[in-house]
């Protein structure tokens, strides 16, 4: 269990309620400084409005919300805060110099700090070639593209990013996917929304599934695994009372001929489980757990109807 | 220091995508056109030999009507630049990379109104200026009070923009801009049943004129600002259709600013306390 100070965002019993419609039903969640974080759901699950409350955009009906320690919409703390929203919307009279000089003194930027950091971030982004094009000229990825500068601009400690590879080719996805891994090299959060699980695999550490406004499982992407896991067992001289014995590490247990197929809460448990069947005279021919790809999870928690 | 941003932003947009030049455009046509009218007017007061007094009557008649075509282009130009900044950037979801930069809310919006009240200040400073300049060349005549009556127009159009932009903090824009543009209709036309019925002497009538105002006060601050303006003899007499037969009095003024100061308190404590 982390300490408070040790969290970018902590969530308790968040709810939001627009006009009788629960848009979050109860959101408690946790999410470390320095991690790369993946928010999955279906549509209308209430991810965009979660980045909202926490950003101070919508007010919740109940609970709580910490980001950076300090409670969610709190304007000093906005300073270390980036943001892409989902639909990036800007002037677009301006030229993409002259939103993010409007942003970064939005920031408290120093015009001496932005004549810096400015060409860099265009650089960064791909767009050092469009310095003084108006934004009402831009292809919807060069767009994206400035949003995501936009969003970098004050070196923030803690980053939110709304699908930010919506309109991006794969050149861009790439940009994405390097400039979150350069975030996170810096030591940033990135909470980061998106459709594209394969994009989410990549990238994140850690991810929460979220139906319904509540997270429904969180799983770590990253490291050892602490997640429930399918085990596929080929063993011979496994009697009803063997399969009775292994109710204490699994509450299923599916027999199909010489095959066990059993469900653990950790990958943990399995060297147990193992010492248990050979001790109980069985011969263990194969064990192979089957753990289930961010897609297959995504589909089983959202179903078949999409979440619609 | 966000109050400026937005000013200067705010400003800078109206600039860019021509609203103001347009407004100013349209305007110098108007006063062309003013003028063209009123060089040819005096020209013929001249020829057929008018006594003088008449004659400057008949020009402050003159200025009153063009000072009254401004007051309603500037009412125009009020409601229909200002209505969509707030509620337009709400519904687009522009607002959301604004409101999330380390800038209380407040500042947002106060920065947007000073800068309409800015482009306002310019334009009815212009525009006024410039109508007094025509009648002064052509005819030899300026408003009486002209201050004082371009103070109370400015006035007016600032009643109307902390009143749109309270509006569009809840609703959406063409909504926000029927409902400002509904409410200075229904203080215009209160104004008018005031006037008849100072005129006519029928109390019932007034008394209904005064609730308009304290509906909507913009109307009575045209009026007031054309009794300073106008000739003391055409207040006098009655003569004009803009005369003020029921002149709003200092205290309506008062109340307006307090008007002004309330609608743009609900428009800050509304923007605040919203969701985005």
């Amino acid at each position: 269990m982390c300490r408070a100070s040790d969290l970018a965002i902590r969530t308790r019993r968040l709810r939001k309620v627009f006009s009788g419609k629960v848009a979050v039903r109860n959101l408690t969640l946790d999410v470390s400084r320095g991690e790369v974080f993946g928010f999955l759901g279906p549509n209308g699950a209430g991810k965009s409005t979660s980045i909202k409350m926490l950003l101070g955009l919508v007010f919740p009906t109940s609970g709580e919300a910490e980001i950076l320690g300090r409670p969610a919409g709190d304007v000093k703390t906005r300073s270390k805060v980036g943001f892409l929203p989902e639909h990036f919307r800007f002037y677009d009279w301006l030229t993409s110099t002259e939103l993010l000089k409007l942003h970064g003194r939005l920031y408290g930027m120093s015009h001496g700090m932005l004549r810096e950091r400015v060409p860099a971030l265009l650089d960064l982004v791909g767009l050092a070639p469009h310095p003084d094009k108006p934004l009402r000229d831009f292809s919807k990825g060069m767009l994206q593209r400035i949003g995501l500068a936009q969003a970098l601009l004050n070196e923030p400690d803690l980053i939110f990013l709304d699908e930010p590879t919506s309109g991006l080719d794969p050149f861009g996805r790439r940009l994405v996917r390097d400039i979150i891994k350069a975030q996170r090299a810096r030591g940033a959060t990135v909470l980061l929304n998106s459709h594209l699980l394969g994009e989410v695999e990549i990238t994140c550490d850690r991810v929460a599934f979220i139906r319904d406004g509540e997270v429904v499982e969180t799983r770590q992407l990253n490291g050892e695994s602490e997640e429930q896991i399918t085990v596929s067992i080929r063993a011979v001289h496994v009697n009803a009372e063997v399969v009775d014995g292994l109710s204490q590490w699994t509450p299923s247990v599916r027999v199909d001929g010489e095959r066990l197929t059993l469900t653990l809460s950790s990958n943990a448990l399995l060297p147990e489980v193992v010492r248990y069947l050979v001790a109980k005279g069985a011969d263990v021919y194969e064990v192979t757990p089957q753990r289930l790809s961010l897609e297959e999870r995504f589909l089983q928690i959202v179903g078949s109807d999409g979440g619609l | 220091m966000g109050v400026w941003i937005m000013t200067g932003v705010t400003f800078r947009e109206a600039a860019r995508k021509k609203m103001l030049w347009m407004a100013l455009a349209a305007g110098g046509a108007f006063l062309i056109l003013f003028g063209t009218g009123l060089h040819f007017q005096a020209k013929d007061f001249a020829a057929h030999g008018m006594n003088p007094v008449l004659r400057r009557e008949m020009s402050f008649a003159m200025l009153t009507m063009g000072l009254y075509a401004v007051d309603l282009l500037a009412v125009l130009l009020t409601i229909l630049t200002s209505v969509d900044t707030l509620s337009g950037e709400i519904a687009s979801g522009t607002i959301q990379a604004v409101a999330t930069k380390p800038v209380p809310r407040w500042q947002v919006l106060v920065g947007k109104w000073f800068g309409f009240v800015g482009m306002l200040t310019a334009y009815i400073a212009i525009m006024v200026g410039g109508v007094n300049a025509v009648t002064y060349v052509t005819a030899g005549v300026t408003a009486r009070h002209l201050i004082r009556g371009c103070l109370l127009m400015w006035m007016e159009s600032l009643v109307l923009l902390s009143v749109t932009f309270a509006f569009a903090t809840y609703f959406s824009t063409l909504t926000s801009g029927v409902l400002a543009l509904g409410l200075h209709g229904l203080a215009f036309l209160g104004g008018w049943i005031e006037q008849f019925g100072a005129l006519t002497q029928t109390q019932p009538a007034v008394s209904v004129g005064v609730v308009a105002s304290v509906l909507m006060p913009s109307e009575a601050l045209w009026r007031r600002a054309a009794f300073e303006m106008q000739s003391p003899l055409a207040n006098a007499m009655r003569i004009s259709p803009f005369s003020t037969l029921s002149v709003p009095s200092k205290a309506m003024v008062f109340y307006a600013a307090l008007y002004l100061a309330i609608a743009l308190v609900v428009a800050i404590r509304r923007f605040s306390q919203r969701d985005l």
